[in-house]
């Protein structure tokens, strides 16, 4: 999605919202978090498309926080692009941010292999972002293998769903 | 050959669970959770090798007081028949109830095609303990065999009855026994995000369990120190994984290693001395050898693949390990002084976590075929090499052989839970253990015990 769209969409609804607040002024130096900052669902202020800290939570693609992968593969998929894209872009933006990526796997296989198939998955995860432009110091990669599995039924739609990428935000 | 011999085991596993289930009432069992009330299921697969029928007569109880609660005869009935080197006549086939040598009548039970029977009687012994004679005899020649006493607690009678069945299967088979062991292994009770994870100690037949560890975060790869004094593991309890070593008896602990990223797959050398694991500090994961004096760590492998699951050749001269290398993983050996790594394994699209047996000779794997995962055992004591596959899966891993290598434990799924199983070396013999409810999994059969 490019930015005059993006800035389209945050526009019109702002334009349609009821009382539609007052945005953080353009600069990106007000990254209070103070709640009084409110945004339209979408996120993204009308301030040349910079992210507050809100963005976080009610932003559609930063409240995206999952990559899925195919079977044995690290690859990210093109349908999650724009994810690796928008979050690089709230990393780089806020340095206060440390993200996590969870690499995980599923059930098949040993569990120490499905270790190291996880820290792969991460680290591709790592890697994408900081070709978008997150710093690398930002990034930190932890595998849990096949441990922290999102469903446990033993069929392709729940090992799907369990290989995966966690993005968890904290802040320093 | 006897119509049904499942069922007869069923029922007989039936009577051992409710006697071992009462015995649990003394001990805390594992996380307070109790037995489980499923039976455990025996499964024989006939028709394949052969074995050797004895009858193990049910021991007088001559001692003062109640009998106790646990029948030594049934727990050496049991272990010899999970071996599946032995057909044990069943209890209830039992038709003479001789308790000494001198009373058995050898006809009877060659009438019955026995080729050994084993007899005995429970006796008082100072300070409360009890003592355990018994007797083995080749039916057809009427030779004995064997004629020993075996002292222990009353509190410890199945391990008097381990013991026994380990001097028996030694005597006919020529091997020393491996059921008077332990075995270590990881449950995980709750819901996620609150799951109680706990790595376990417990007799080799699962029972007597005991928790180890205990932990809101995974756990895994428990590994045993050669004198069975030790668990190595790895815990994410620090927020990823780290490797520690814990002294089974007083429960002290230190972390062994906790480098950034991957802290996995610990695994004692065979004199204790060193400890091989898996490290990712340096990119990805690669097999390193730590001296556990020093703290120093030398690095085996190096490559851009995943190299994990390191296990020590019985002369700790060479590892076997995972490796994705070739695209998928396989098994590798390579020197514990670094250089190339050779395949061991090219039967099998996925072949992952090796466990070796005592001689050097069989190396078990899970073994991954589409969807389905099986535990298969390569056998190199002839020519290549022979694949044979000894699970029924489908998402059958981590195979754990016992210090004899006659049997192996692994992991396996029911429905959503895991469970373990014990299969004869020889694919005769299957049963799921009793253990603990909730998922159990990572099973690691220990050393032998020092008589």
């Amino acid at each position: 999605m490019n930015t005059s769209l993006r800035l389209a969409i945050a526009a019109l609804l702002c334009v349609t919202a009821v009382g539609c607040a007052k945005k953080t002024k353009p600069g990106g130096g007000d990254t209070s978090g103070g709640s009084n900052v409110q945004t339209p669902d979408t996120g993204r202020p009308d301030n040349g498309g910079e992210y507050t800290r809100e963005s976080l939570n009610t932003d559609s693609c930063l409240r995206q926080r999952v990559i899925y992968f195919d079977l044995d593969k690290t690859e990210i998929k093109g349908e999650f692009q724009a994810q690796i894209a928008c979050h690089a872009k709230f990393i780089r933006q806020f340095p206060d941010y440390n993200v996590t990526l969870e690499g995980n796997a599923d059930e098949r296989g040993s569990r120490e292999y499905n270790l190291g198939l996880g820290e792969r998955r991460g680290n591709a995860v790592q890697s994408a972002l900081s070709s978008a432009g997150a710093p690398s110091n930002q990034l930190n990669v932890v595998s849990y293998g096949e441990e922290r599995p999102t469903c446990k039924d033993h069929s392709e739609s729940c090992w799907a769903k369990n290989r995966r990428v966690e993005l968890v935000y904290t802040t320093k | 050959m006897r119509a049904n011999p499942i069922i007869r085991f069923a029922t007989l596993l039936l009577c051992l669970c409710g006697a071992a289930a009462h015995a649990q009432g003394t001990s805390p069992p594992a996380g307070g959770q109790g037995l489980s009330s499923d039976v455990p299921t025996i499964v024989i697969n006939t028709g394949t090798a052969s074995a050797v029928n004895i009858t193990v007569v049910p021991f007088a109880f001559e001692a003062a007081g109640a009998p106790a609660e646990t029948d030594v005869s049934d727990i050496v009935r049991m272990d010899l028949a999970r071996s599946g080197l032995f057909n044990a006549l069943d209890k209830k086939d039992v038709v003479e109830f001789p308790s000494r040598g001198s009373d058995i009548k050898f006809p009877t039970w060659n009438l019955l095609k026995q080729q050994f029977i084993t007899v005995g009687r429970v006796l008082d012994a100072d300070g409360g303990a009890m003592r355990v004679e018994f007797e083995l005899f080749n039916v057809a020649k009427q030779e004995k065999l064997l004629a020993l006493a075996i002292t222990g607690q009353r509190s410890d009678l199945r391990g008097v009855g381990h013991q026994i069945a380990d001097l028996v299967y030694e005597k006919i088979i020529g091997e020393r026994g491996a059921f008077w062991t332990r075995i270590a292994y990881v449950t995980a009770a709750g819901v996620s995000p609150n799951i109680n994870y706990a790595l376990m100690v417990a007799d080799s037949d699962g029972y007597n369990p005991q928790v180890l560890v205990r932990s809101r975060e995974p756990l895994l790869s428990p590994s045993w120190s050669p004198d069975g004094k030790k668990l190595a593991y790895v815990s994410f309890e620090r927020g990823d994984s780290a490797i520690y070593i814990q002294e089974i008896a007083t429960g002290a602990r230190q972390v062994i290693s906790n480098r950034k990223g991957i802290n996995g797959a610990p695994a004692f050398s065979p004199d204790g001395s060193r400890l091989a694991l898996t490290l990712s500090y340096l990119g990805n994961p690669d097999i390193f050898i730590m001296d556990l004096a020093s703290r120093e760590t030398k690095r085996i492998t190096n490559h851009f693949s995943i190299d994990t699951e390191a296990q020590w050749m019985p002369d700790g001269q060479s590892l076997v390990f995972t490796s994705d290398r070739s695209g998928k993983p396989q098994l590798y050996q390579v020197s514990t002084a670094g250089g190339d790594a050779t395949r061991l394994t090219f039967q099998g699209e996925y072949n992952a976590k090796p466990s070796i047996s005592h001689d050097g000779k069989k190396f078990a794997m899970a073994q991954g075929t589409g969807n389905v995962y099986r535990i298969a055992v390569l056998d190199r004591s002839k020519g290549a090499g022979t694949m044979n596959v000894l699970s029924p899966g489908s998402v059958d891993e981590s195979p754990s052989f016992a210090p004899n290598g006659s049997m192996l434990l692994y992991a396996a799924t029911d429905g959503p839970r895991g469970v373990l199983y014990a299969v004869s070396a020889n694919g005769r013999v299957r049963q799921r253990l009793v253990l603990a409810d909730g998922d159990v999994r990572e099973p690691a059969w220990g050393p032998f015990r020092q008589r």
